[in-house]
């Protein structure tokens, strides 16, 4: 079975339905159709143009150009992963966190699923090495920012219950040892309900694109579970790598909670 | 020669100091001051929950050839606001320090049932006061102590005075940051009175 091709008359058609939100949002006083069009718009160039960059990017088929898309990739991941918590690390200490964290949770996840499970000749195939780091980098950026984010909030709030227990002589890592056992846990959350969730109250998105690309429902699931599994381990790797990093600047070499190195963020985040 | 409990010199950071003090053992230093004068600075500096520049020294000790967790578990701080982290008093107590705490609460006029409780209902007296206990249980050398006092009622004060007593006789150290001229009489024999900026003789 081939995969049924679209036209743009296709595209259209389902494009139809957008018209339908703008006139509910006419109609109802929404004030929401300017926000629908340009959405949609977004949508359309933004997908095309990841489509010809991608259809170019995989022409050229050279480990250094599929090297910088991810890099380019790994790095906005890890923006976002800093640009989330309340709490600001000195010395753009966010942006290191977060970019350090995003980087070795989804190189490790990625290399072994290409070195092991999926195996594309050569490893480095940018049609499997770009998608991968893509759907990898999702989970990566939830697990680092909930952690990050429950990191810095919660040396804060704990701070009396942190220094109480240096003031008696207990080591700087024991010492957190609770708020790292809560951040890493709050950042693997979602994975588990994805987990147990998927294929009752939804069908995971991989699965159904591969289903509608003719692929066997079954064989389609086995690549869901595969992919599913490494985004658990990128989450848990990245949440593992944040909370590391974080813990490490917010200490120093005489093991003291250093919160002056914290700064609340100013104001709402503009954009 | 017999190196003196604690000492420092030329103890400062960004917001306080420079501050030079000696402490023999057994002996108890009044630190009494306006609020904001850099009182809690001096002690966290001391316990070297701060950074700080200039050094200082426990028993003869560099506080730089000690590891911190050492220095700290050895020079024992008590803020004046105490923190927890685990929801049962009991949990702050490991091991054979409990018994010790038990003994400890009787002392200083705690109820029982108190150690086998939640954290939540203590009131902040009873917090005070554990939180000293579980300083106490260490034995440290040196003690350091915010308003050890503050939310404590006049007989509660003289109890955990008498327990105070006993600790400088037998030989720790204590700085102790009191609102009270009458407590630093009663416990201290050296007073530095904090103005402004530098620690000075009163």
């Amino acid at each position: 079975m081939t995969p049924i091709l679209l036209s743009p008359g296709d595209i259209a058609i389902a494009a139809s339905l957008l018209v339908l939100d703008g006139a509910i949002s006419v109609l109802l006083r929404l004030d929401l159709h300017r926000q629908l069009a340009i959405a949609g718009l977004r949508l359309v160039v933004q997908l095309v143009l990841v489509g010809y960059l991608l259809r170019a990017v995989f022409a050229l088929a050279s480990p250094w150009v599929t090297l910088g898309v991810v890099c380019c990739m790994v790095a906005i991941a890890g923006r976002e992963v800093a640009a989330r918590p309340e709490q600001r690390l000195g010395r753009l200490g966010n942006y290191a966190v977060g970019a350090g964290a995003v980087a070795v949770a989804t190189l490790l996840t990625v290399v072994l699923a290409l070195t092991t499970a999926i195996r594309p000749h050569p490893w480095f195939d940018p049609h499997y090495a770009i998608p991968l780091v893509g759907i990898v980098l999702g989970s990566v950026l939830n697990g680092g920012s909930l952690a990050l984010d429950s990191m810095l909030g919660g040396v804060v709030r704990e701070r009396a219950a942190i220094e109480a227990q240096l003031t008696l002589g207990v080591p700087f890592r024991q010492a957190i040892r609770g708020l790292v056992r809560a951040s890493v846990r709050r950042a693997l959350l979602p994975i588990v309900n994805q987990m147990s969730a998927a294929g009752i109250i939804t069908l995971p998105g991989i699965m159904t694109g591969q289903i509608l690309a003719g692929m066997d429902p079954l064989e389609a699931a086995k690549y869901q579970i595969l992919l599913i599994f490494l985004l658990s381990g990128g989450a848990a790797l990245a949440a593992v790598a944040v909370v590391t990093l974080a813990a490490a600047r917010l200490t120093d070499d005489r093991q003291r909670l250093r919160l002056d190195r914290l700064t609340a963020k100013r104001g709402p985040r503009t954009h | 020669m017999t190196a003196d409990r604690l000492r420092a010199a030329g103890l400062r950071s960004k917001l306080a100091g420079p501050f030079d003090l000696t402490l023999a053992r057994g002996a108890c230093l009044s630190v009494t001051g306006p609020s904001g004068a850099g009182k809690s600075l001096l002690l966290r500096m001391l316990a070297d929950l701060d950074p700080s520049e200039g050094e200082f020294w426990l028993d003869g000790q560099a506080r730089h050839d000690i590891p911190a967790p050492q220095w700290r578990r050895r020079v024992v701080y008590c803020p004046a606001e105490s923190g927890w982290w685990d929801e049962h008093v009991a949990a702050h107590f490991p091991g054979p320090t409990l018994a010790a705490a038990r003994a400890l609460a009787q002392h200083v006029g705690l109820a029982d049932g108190l150690l086998d409780g939640p954290v939540l209902r203590l009131s902040t007296g009873e917090r005070q006061r554990l939180a000293l206990i579980r300083a106490l249980v260490l034995d440290p050398p040196v003690l350091l102590l915010d308003e050890p006092t503050g939310a404590l009622d006049q007989d509660s004060t003289a109890l955990v005075e008498a327990v105070l007593r006993d600790r400088l006789t037998a030989g720790t150290a204590i700085v102790m940051v009191t609102h009270s001229a009458e407590q630093a009489n009663r416990l201290a024999q050296q007073h530095f009175r904090m103005a402004a900026r530098p620690l000075a003789p009163a």
